[in-house]
């Protein structure tokens, strides 16, 4: 129990350190690369490559002055960064990062706390975040921060819908909510990006819409809404806003890495699952697991800085009559080939199983994009006939 | 610490009960005959600008919303108002071409141009073959800069940043060319009544030359990026139509024009500095709408950088200004020497350049439409009246028209098609 206490302890304070500062240098990582497609430099100054431009930007935050507008609700103006900020950290509480890890007093598993209801707390979590930003939103007494609220609640949670619908296909084929058997469900047969491509699909753009990010960074909106819900902050608060969008980017990308992508697994080896474990093990899957997550954050900044942003009213048809709808057909699809996989044919789940399922997905992706045209998605406002 | 209210009143002209003009206040519908369509719902009053990202200088558009849908947009213009108009009545016409600088600062060449244009029609003088065909270059280079600006800050408008650095990119090559001709990247004072300031120096041909032969490859990637990008069709189609007879009856010109289908353009239509003579498209929009228009633009960039290529290869040799010693300067070494050239440049210096008694009127066709430079003159050297047609103000006048109806994200994208730069609207 000691030694329980202790591991889980030091698991919490190396998760915590690790995310504070892979998302301190995540901010620079996303101006370098952002420069980079720009044809800049981006910052370069401050340390070798830049390096310590994250600590002198937390440094001139810590000393701006914090402001408070005129006719503000304090209370709900202070807790707001808090509140959107605990729950961005909470979330990668229950994601395993690495196999496990053998000590003298035992082994242990290389997950802050493996509830046994791991993906549901994810859900509930994650959607605690929006609190903040509406309370934000509302509490700054400002009508571009309230718009950037009421974008917020109302797509985050029309996305909620379709991210839970999409996990629901990880949640038919792992038959477990725990996301260390999820990966374990992975390790055994294919990754589940192959037999559940669509919910991947799906999951992928409802986890871009969840973080607030372009295409879909309506609430922040800086050329509408100036800076959105966080119009009034400034400071500290400010940077909490911003650290709890990057926090949750890295949450969001493990997510994807340990439902879609296996988590920790090497892939083309038996070497890390099989047999005892061993210290070198967990160093190496952690990597892995580091490698899988810095790829999906690569791939959030560079269709940031690729893609213009989504109106309001495109972004609610799409969670709401795109995703939702496809989300709901596909889970229905799905249920039904395993129906007939398993229960009719009688296989059990393995490599068979899911590569008959992978084919499946190939072929409704083909129907899907071929037949959901690009263009037919998204439309003006106003309809002007054929245009 | 007190606290002090100030009243404003938010109303704007419009038609009172008994159809007289009258103030209508703002929340209140335009028309007071027609039902309100929710009752009891409240509609929000923004204030956009004039510090906002997406204002582009400082206009203010006082928006009425009914959620986010655009109900009524009144655009308040003036915060920029510099008096240049009332300034020219106090200058001679050589000394208007720097406040022509600043007007539409996205493109001064061809502002300069514009008004030289105007003072010789006043004046009628007959400019110099290669002055003519730098002149075209001139205005041509303004183009392609004001176009990728417009380019830029819309794409950042729609969200989309890296097509920005991408525009501003070139803009930059041209800066560098212009600093190169006048030594001023943005103040240019180009041209001169009756000729330039200065020649196009040693090399400038060849650094143009490698201008346009890699500009297109830019146009490319900005068009591979944007034109077939499914968020960026949906934000554009449909946005801010305005038919071909609206847009004839708000006086649009230019692509805002072009984009809503009508083919004019003053440098087919009127042709000056010997246009007719150029091979080249005035590319046409079908649907009026913002798609239309960046398409629009995006096609002019091309076609300039067509006009560029054949005004190098064209490029006469001889003096860039006219022979008359009353109305340009004698070169300073003369000036020193010779009795009647120095004369002459004391004439010049202290009276100006005479203009006969009349008036006179050019348009030419600029980035962001057509540009009227009218002159009155009553036989001094400074005009009695000078009147800018600014083409961006003009256009802007369209703006609430064209967001009635649309969501507050759709007016940001039709104030950014209208491609204002304050400096014109308010002068």
């Amino acid at each position: 129990m000691t030694f329980f206490l202790i591991a889980s302890l030091i698991k919490i304070l190396a998760v915590f350190t690790v995310i504070m500062v892979g998302v301190a240098l995540l901010t620079l990582a996303e101006r370098r690369i952002c420069a980079w497609m720009q044809d800049r430099l981006g910052p370069n100054r401050v340390g070798p490559q830049g390096l310590l431009q994250p600590a002198a930007d937390g440094l001139k935050n810590i000393f701006k002055e914090e402001t408070y507008p005129a006719q503000a609700d304090k209370t709900l103006f202070v807790l707001a960064p808090a509140v959107s900020f605990i729950p961005a950290l909470l979330t990668f509480a229950v994601i395993p990062f690495a196999a496990p890890l053998p000590t003298p007093w035992g082994q242990v598993s290389m997950v802050v706390a493996d509830l046994p209801v791991g993906f549901l707390y994810i859900l509930a979590i994650s959607s605690l975040g929006v609190y903040g930003i509406v309370l934000a939103g509302w509490s700054s007494n400002n009508k571009y921060a309230l718009l950037g609220g009421l974008r917020a609640s109302a797509q985050m949670i029309s996305y909620e819908i379709a991210m839970g619908m999409s996990t629901v296909a990880v949640l038919l084929l792992a038959g477990n909510v725990t996301l260390s058997q999820i990966i374990a469900r992975q390790q055994d047969s294919l990754w589940f990006v192959l037999p559940l491509g669509l919910a991947f699909f799906i999951f992928i753009v409802a986890a871009f819409a969840e973080t607030n990010r372009l295409p879909f960074d309506l609430p922040e909106a800086e050329g509408e809404l100036i800076a959105g819900y966080h119009t009034e902050y400034s400071a500290m608060k400010f940077s909490m806003f911003y650290i709890a969008e990057y926090s949750n980017m890295v949450t969001a990308s493990a997510l994807m890495v340990t439902l879609f992508f296996g988590g920790w697994d090497i892939p083309f080896t038996n070497w890390d699952t099989t047999g005892p474990a061993e210290v070198l093990k967990t160093l190496a899957t952690l990597a892995v697991f580091g490698f899988k997550t810095i790829c999906f954050l690569f791939l959030y900044i560079w269709v940031r800085w690729t893609l213009p942003r989504f109106r309001y009213d495109q972004l609610m048809a799409l969670g709401w009559k795109v995703m939702l709808p496809l989300a709901l057909v596909y889970l229905t699809i799905l249920a039904t080939a395993i129906w007939i996989l398993h229960t009719r044919l009688g296989w059990a789940y393995e490599a068979r199983f899911a590569w008959a399922l992978a084919g499946l997905n190939a072929g409704l992706a083909v129907v899907l994009f071929w037949f959901l045209d690009r263009g037919r998605l998204v439309s003006g406002s106003v309809e002007t006939g054929s245009a | 610490m007190s606290k002090r209210t100030v009243e404003v009143e938010l109303a704007t002209p419009g038609l009172g009960a008994r159809g007289q003009p009258a103030r209508v206040p703002l929340g209140v519908a335009a028309d007071q005959t027609v039902e309100e369509p929710e009752a009891g719902a409240e509609h929000l009053l923004m204030n956009l600008g004039p510090q906002h990202p997406a204002t582009h200088g400082v206009l203010r558009l006082v928006v009425e919303l009914d959620g986010e849908t655009v109900v009524r947009v009144i655009p308040h213009v003036g915060y920029l108002h510099s008096g240049f108009e009332k300034l020219g009545e106090y200058r001679h016409y050589n000394q208007i071409i720097p406040l022509t600088d600043r007007t539409d600062y996205l493109s001064p060449m061809a502002n300069n141009v514009g008004v030289a244009m105007a003072a010789e029609r006043l004046m009628g003088i007959e400019i110099t073959p290669r002055c003519t065909v730098l002149r075209v270059i001139a205005c041509e280079m303004s183009r392609i800069i004001s176009h990728m600006v417009w380019l830029g800050t819309t794409s950042i408008d729609l969200g989309a940043f890296t097509p920005f650095l991408w525009a501003f990119q070139e803009r930059e090559r041209i800066y560098n060319l212009q600093e190169m001709w006048t030594g001023a990247r943005l103040t240019t004072s180009l041209t001169r009544v009756g000729g330039l300031m200065a020649d196009i120096p040693d090399g400038f041909v060849e650094a143009l030359r490698h201008f346009t032969s890699t500009f297109p490859n830019t146009l490319h990637e900005i068009d591979r990026v944007l034109t077939r990008n499914a968020v960026w069709a949906g934000r554009t189609q449909g946005v801010g139509v305005l038919t071909a007879d609206e847009a004839i009856n708000y006086s649009l010109s230019g692509p805002m024009l072009r984009a809503s289908g009508v083919p004019y353009d003053v440098r087919k239509d009127k042709p000056y500095l010997e246009y007719e003579t150029y091979d080249f498209d005035v590319p046409v929009g079908e649907h009026g709408d913002v798609y239309d228009r960046y398409l629009v633009r995006l096609e002019e960039c091309h076609q300039s950088n067509r006009i560029l290529e054949q005004a190098l290869d064209r490029l006469p040799e001889g003096p860039i200004n006219v022979d008359d010693p009353r109305v340009i300067l004698p070169p300073k070494s003369r000036a020193m020497n010779d009795m009647e050239a120095m004369i002459y440049h004391f004439k010049q210096v202290m009276e100006g350049v005479k203009a006969p008694v009349g008036e006179a009127y050019v348009g030419i066709e600029n980035p962001k439409g057509e540009l009227g430079n009218y002159f009155v003159s009553d036989g001094t050297a400074k005009p009695v009246r000078w009147r800018i047609r600014p083409p961006a103000f003009i256009n802007l006048a369209s703006i609430s028209k064209m967001a009635e109806g649309h969501l507050l994200s759709d007016l940001i994208a039709i104030n950014a098609s209208v491609d204002i730069v304050m400096g014109e609207v308010d002068r």
